[in-house]
């Protein structure tokens, strides 16, 4: 299928003095795609979707968006796009429905049919029963679902969101994902949206782009970047690792073996099929705990470092594996 | 089209949050009148210009002084603006940069006006002012106002934090105000003071207020106008381009 690119990015770079927040980047984004920039905190995801939006000039390189220049034809980029911002942006002293409203003058709607969107998009987002309270007495969810009733008022081609779910509870960020999932379908949309929560681009984005630094390290489907690690993680607690891992470095579906002071970390091909032969050949194993491969596990091979300090994805041993790794 | 209506948003904005906080209103008006009643009743005890009392002779003045500090305040407060994510709301959307900034011009020159009316209606009432200079002064205090809201607006949009608020509050309010005539007449002044007092834009928005309340300018109402505009056509473009290259 031949898809057309909504977004090109050539060689984009932003310095901030010596820091080099966006180094070099290289990107397409198709039409209708729900598209994922993944990375840890300060990793250039903001600056990248800054300069996309015209916020901030490239110091090098160029981004075409909607098939308008970023710097040349900024205002027909800014027509065709709609951003959600990762603070709170809305106007604390205006009401939900004045802030919609505000926003459609600031896009040229025409008086016609612009309260009617407006409606429809309270519905979409449920707020139509606190449309007249002043945004400043919402709460974190309804401020960010009024956002992205704004994003998406002026109908714009592309949604950029900056980390649209954080510091939202689940139940709230599961709503908020349902309508952005909705929005390629229902209104021909093309998202890209950060995130430093693993799960959010696995479940929710066609592809991501993982970035650190500044660099685009891998991107491609979800599905495609973990099974191209190839296999999953076993945690074996073991009084004599070292003795367990030379038994593990002789065996063909082993990939990678890290040993600690009590437990081996290792990296197993088809673990189904594997674990049981595994576990023949090992002596002395104290228990053991499987976790299939996440795309940390692609941002560990390419950077060797997790995406988030406090790494909440594994269990138990991976902690202590890490910890081990920091002293 | 596209381009007025952008004004229109961002001066809509502006003035339906300035009658939401009330507070400001209020705080704006006890300042100024405090230097009425305090300093122009203290001082004008024993002191007469140009024929009439002291408090007399400074209250035009000091709805100047209310029209730069609001003005200038409000411009400044740009920079908060720009700390929230607000402002990237404004600046992301499809409308010129110079509707932006023409936009929030206006919007602090209205509300600057507000607080210019209900201080003269207070001024009337205290016998300081005649209804027809409230007619003159009006028009007089937003050509001043579009001036010094400008000002503010280039200095915050240039400003990357608030700590060098205070540097703006000495280097640039207080002198503008001291050096203006607001609190004493020009005649007479020494020449080190009255070149600086020449080259202050403040000085022609207190003549022509003086010429809104007493009939007597120092330059001619027309002067003053003409030095207004001229800044302000020149704080206005300068103000388009800083925002042009406001980054957030």
């Amino acid at each position: 299928m031949e898809r057309k690119p909504a977004i090109v990015i050539r060689k984009l770079s932003k310095s901030f003095g010596k820091l080099r927040a966006v180094d070099g980047i290289n990107l397409e984004v198709y039409e209708g795609e729900i598209f994922a920039l993944l990375g840890p905190n300060g990793a250039g995801k903001t600056t990248t979707i800054s300069m996309l939006c015209g916020l901030l000039r490239p110091t090098k390189g160029q981004a075409n968006v909607a098939g308008f220049d970023v710097e040349k034809e900024s205002l027909m980029v800014r027509k065709s796009i709609g951003v959600v911002f990762q603070q709170p942006s809305s106007d604390d002293l205006l009401s939900g429905r004045e802030n919609l409203k505000m926003h459609a003058l600031l896009y040229g709607m025409p008086s016609e049919g612009r309260e009617e969107r407006i409606d429809e998009m309270l519905r979409l987002v449920g707020l139509v029963e606190r449309q007249h309270s002043r945004v400043k007495e919402y709460s974190g969810g309804m401020r960010k679902r009024l956002e992205i009733a704004r994003g998406i008022l002026h109908r714009p081609k592309i949604l950029f969101l900056d980390e649209p779910t954080v510091g939202l509870d689940p139940q709230t960020r599961q709503h908020i994902w349902g309508y952005i999932r909705s929005l390629p379908e229902k209104e021909g949309t093309t998202v890209v949206f950060t995130t430093h929560y693993l799960e959010e681009a696995e479940q929710f984005a066609d592809r991501v782009a993982i970035i650190d630094r500044g660099k685009i390290i891998a991107i491609g489907k979800p599905s495609e970047l973990v099974s191209k690690l190839g296999g999953d993680t076993a945690f074996i607690k073991a009084k004599q690792p070292q003795k367990i891992a030379s038994k593990l470095r002789s065996m063909k579906f082993v990939r990678s073996i890290k040993v600690g002071r009590n437990c081996v970390q290792v990296r197993v091909g088809d673990c189904a099929k594997n674990l049981p032969k595994m576990l023949q050949a090992l002596e002395g194993v104290e228990s053991i705990e499987l976790r299939p491969a996440t795309l940390n596990d692609v941002f560990i091979k390419y950077t060797g470092r997790g995406i988030r300090e406090d790494s909440p994805e594994g269990g138990y041993w991976e902690r202590i594996m890490n910890s081990e790794k920091g002293r | 089209m596209g381009y007025l209506q952008g004004v229109w948003a961002v001066w809509l904005r502006e003035v339906i949050v300035f009658f939401r906080e009330r507070e400001r209103v209020i705080s704006a008006i006890v300042t100024p009148l405090l230097w009425v009643l305090a300093f122009g009743g203290g001082l004008g005890a024993s002191v007469q210009v140009q024929g009439m009392s002291y408090q007399r002779f400074i209250f035009p003045g000091i709805v100047s002084m209310s029209v730069l500090f609001g003005s200038i305040f409000y411009g400044l407060y740009i920079i908060w603006d720009r700390k929230l994510d607000f402002l990237k709301l404004v600046l992301v959307a499809p409308v010129p940069r110079s509707a932006v900034f023409l936009g929030k011009m206006l919007g602090g020159t209205t509300d600057v006006l507000i607080q210019v009316g209900a201080l003269m209606l207070i001024g009337i009432a205290l016998g300081l002012a005649s209804p027809e200079a409230f007619i003159y002064a009006i028009p007089s205090a937003a050509l001043l106002s579009m001036c010094m809201v400008s000002l503010g607006l280039i200095i915050g949009s240039r400003m990357s934090s608030p700590d060098g608020f205070n540097l703006v509050m000495s280097f640039v309010m207080w002198p503008m105000f001291l050096l203006s005539g607001a609190l004493f007449p020009l005649d007479n002044l020494p020449h080190y003071l009255e070149f600086a007092v020449l080259l202050n834009p403040m000085t022609y928005g207190v003549d022509l207020m003086r010429f809104a309340f007493f009939g007597i300018a120092r330059f001619g109402p027309f002067a003053d106008i003409a030095v207004l505009l001229g800044i302000f056509l020149a704080f206005a473009a300068l103000g388009s381009k800083s925002f042009e290259r406001m980054q957030v």
